[in-house]
């Protein structure tokens, strides 16, 4: 294909030396057109953060940055006029993503390592797609999943017996149930694993083949050259690809909504109901009142959208650096 | 290790005080790799296996063609035809608006390096706004005041595909040869033919899988709808933008916020339909995908 195209472009490419005129125009107009969309990819996102903070003015105004700090989320409170805080659900971002990535990280990390060190060529590819396919399903089935299958299944199984065992951590206190940080945190670990998987898969296929050649000849096993070569040459792409995993997993709100309960409430207990900033702007958007309460909502989305841009930029620069090395 | 390696080249050639444990610790870690990578799969496998198995007393042709019709119990006995209508309508329009965009900005071979790098780094940070704020965006600039639509659904969906695309637009463009742009730079031609007339076509294959990919990303997307195009007052197809439409993912958002065990059989029948979309569609595009890099790759 590459030949005939090339070679039908020769030809219409002598004929076209002739009309000037079309290159006059031509050539200006897709420089203008390919300006404009770079132009309104950085745009855009400068419109998003005014936007959201401009929306946002009447909770900044009123509560100010106290609002990062406040445990109140009550809409009726003051007449219905309402109070708000987002510390619950600052909290439940950070506690529910964390698991998250305490669990998918390791994983990843073992996927990535079987599929680039320790599967036959075979079945590298085709399990590789199958783990990237989990990134594809939707997250509302996911959450679906999550409530009817995932969920049964905690409250009745899996947290009675943890809570059997573990008990006497506060972690594993408190009464079982289907919804709760604990689900919403498995649930985001699904989400997660594919995305690490494949960025550290990515990074550890570039590691230099006579660094792995230098440890066998010295002797080392399997194992011991992926833990004195790989890992270390891989660790800033890895860190990169856990930080967007992390990032992912704050966004996520249909999922998390859908699993976590929706409580505004700072619990040890990883049974109990909590929120989240994205699953409470999902799940409140429709009751909130169109004034403060709405409002505090595009706060919490201000938040949200300053974590993710924060968070976003550190994942670059790390997984860029490996990139460029 | 490096001692005995430093120290007397034999000790490498006879098995060492702790070459058992070290042959064990590695046996070890091979498994739980290996292990890692089963649970992964079958993850997958148990998730798609309980989509179809709970759909299938749900599912059947009339699902698919058939309108809602909630009964006098306020139970849907109907389909979700309104609801495939409506996202086909908003991915289409999506679609149509992120795609050309998309690959506008990667036909910026005019563009010096910085100006490119900070495009790209745009589009990256771009990439990572959560779809739930992309959805608050559109609702603050279309609906507030307003009402919700098809277009604001649509706008939203375009802003979350537009740095896929652009993406995988840009991996692609990169992997045309330099000869072939030379090539026609020799023969006299100006840059904006060589887009057109030569870098473009050549990899025409590569854009198009891409694109498929960034559909078959937002045909999934909930948290964008929720704010722009989740509220309906009528059980029929839709076909005006300017009014909310009903599509997929936020049918299933809402039957799935039910009690009603029947509202359940529906969101896992609506599941299947958007499972199998989602999944066809990822893995020809994939595969196309690889094949149309390999091809340009030579």
């Amino acid at each position: 294909m590459t030949a005939s195209t090339a070679t039908v472009a020769v030809r219409s490419g002598l004929a076209d030396v002739r009309t000037k005129l079309s290159d006059r125009i031509g050539e200006p107009a897709l420089r203008v057109v390919s300006g404009l969309a770079g132009l309104l990819a950085v745009a855009l996102i400068i419109w998003i953060v005014y936007t959201i903070l401009h929306d946002a003015h009447l909770a900044i105004s009123k509560f100010g940055v106290g609002f990062i700090g406040s445990q109140v989320w009550n809409p009726n409170a003051n007449n219905g006029v309402g109070s708000f805080g987002a510390l619950p659900f600052i909290y439940g971002t950070l506690v529910s993503s964390f698991i998250a990535l305490l669990i998918a990280t390791p994983t990843a990390i073992a996927i990535a390592i079987y599929l680039t060190e320790l599967a036959p060529q075979v079945v590298r590819r085709p399990v590789a797609i199958l783990v990237e396919l989990l990134a594809a399903i939707p997250s509302v089935i996911l959450g679906l999943w999550g409530i009817l299958i995932l969920g049964p299944f905690l409250g009745n199984h899996l947290e009675p017996f943890l809570k059997s065992f573990l008990g006497w951590i506060p972690l594993f206190s408190g009464t079982p149930s289907p919804y709760g940080m604990l689900n919403a945190a498995l649930i985001l670990t699904i989400m997660t694993v594919p995305i690490v998987t494949a960025i550290s898969r990515e990074v550890f296929e570039t590691t230099p083949g006579e660094l792995k050649e230098g440890a066998y000849a010295l002797g080392a096993t399997r194992w011991e050259m992926v833990r004195m070569v790989i890992l270390p040459v891989g660790r800033p792409g890895v860190v990169g690809a856990v930080i967007l995993g992390l990032g992912r997993a704050f966004g996520e709100a249909i999922a998390v909504t859908q699993v976590i309960g929706n409580a505004t409430q700072i619990k040890a207990s990883l049974f109990a109901p909590a929120g989240t900033l994205a699953a409470q702007i999902a799940n409140e958007y429709q009751s909130a009142n169109p004034g403060l309460g709405q409002s505090a909502l595009i706060y919490l989305a201000g938040i949200l959208l300053v974590i993710s841009i924060i968070v976003n930029v550190i994942a670059r620069l790390y997984v860029r650096r490996v990139r460029v090395r | 290790m490096e001692s005995s390696a430093a120290g007397a080249p034999h000790a490498l050639l006879t098995a060492g005080p702790d070459a058992r444990r070290r042959k064990a610790v590695n046996r070890f870690m091979e498994v739980v790799s290996t292990a890692a990578a089963v649970v992964a799969v079958a993850v997958l496998a148990l998730v798609v296996i309980s989509v179809v198995i709970k759909a299938a007393p749900a599912i059947n042709l009339k699902f698919i063609t058939s309108n809602p019709q909630v009964s006098p119990f306020g139970v849907n006995t109907g389909g979700i035809a309104n609801s495939i209508v409506g996202s086909l309508i908003l991915i289409g329009l999506a679609t149509a608006m992120a795609v050309p965009v998309g690959i506008a900005i990667y036909t910026t071979e005019f563009a010096g390096s910085r100006v490119s790098t900070t495009i790209r780094f745009a589009l990256d940070i771009l990439n990572g706004v959560p779809t739930i704020v992309t959805g608050v965006f559109v609702f603050g600039i279309l609906v507030l005041g307003a009402r919700q639509s098809g277009w604001a659904g649509a706008i939203a969906l375009a802003i979350v595909e537009l740095p896929i695309v652009a993406r995988s637009a840009q991996e692609v463009l990169e992997l045309v040869p330099n000869s072939l742009r030379e090539a026609g730079l020799a023969l006299g031609l100006r840059r904006w033919r060589i887009v057109l007339r030569i870098v473009l076509p050549t990899a025409v294959g590569g854009l198009i899988t891409g694109s498929v990919l960034g559909v078959a990303r937002v045909a999934g997307e909930t948290a964008p709808l929720l704010l722009t195009s989740s509220v309906f007052s009528n059980l029929g197809v839709t076909t005006n933008p300017s009014q909310a439409m009903p599509n997929i993912p936020i049918t299933i958002f809402t039957l799935s916020e039910s009690a009603a065990p029947q509202d359940h059989a529906q969101a896992w029948a609506a599941s299947l339909v958007l499972i199998l979309f989602v999944l066809l569609l990822s893995v020809t595009a994939r595969t196309f995908h690889e094949r149309s890099r390999r091809r340009l790759r030579g």
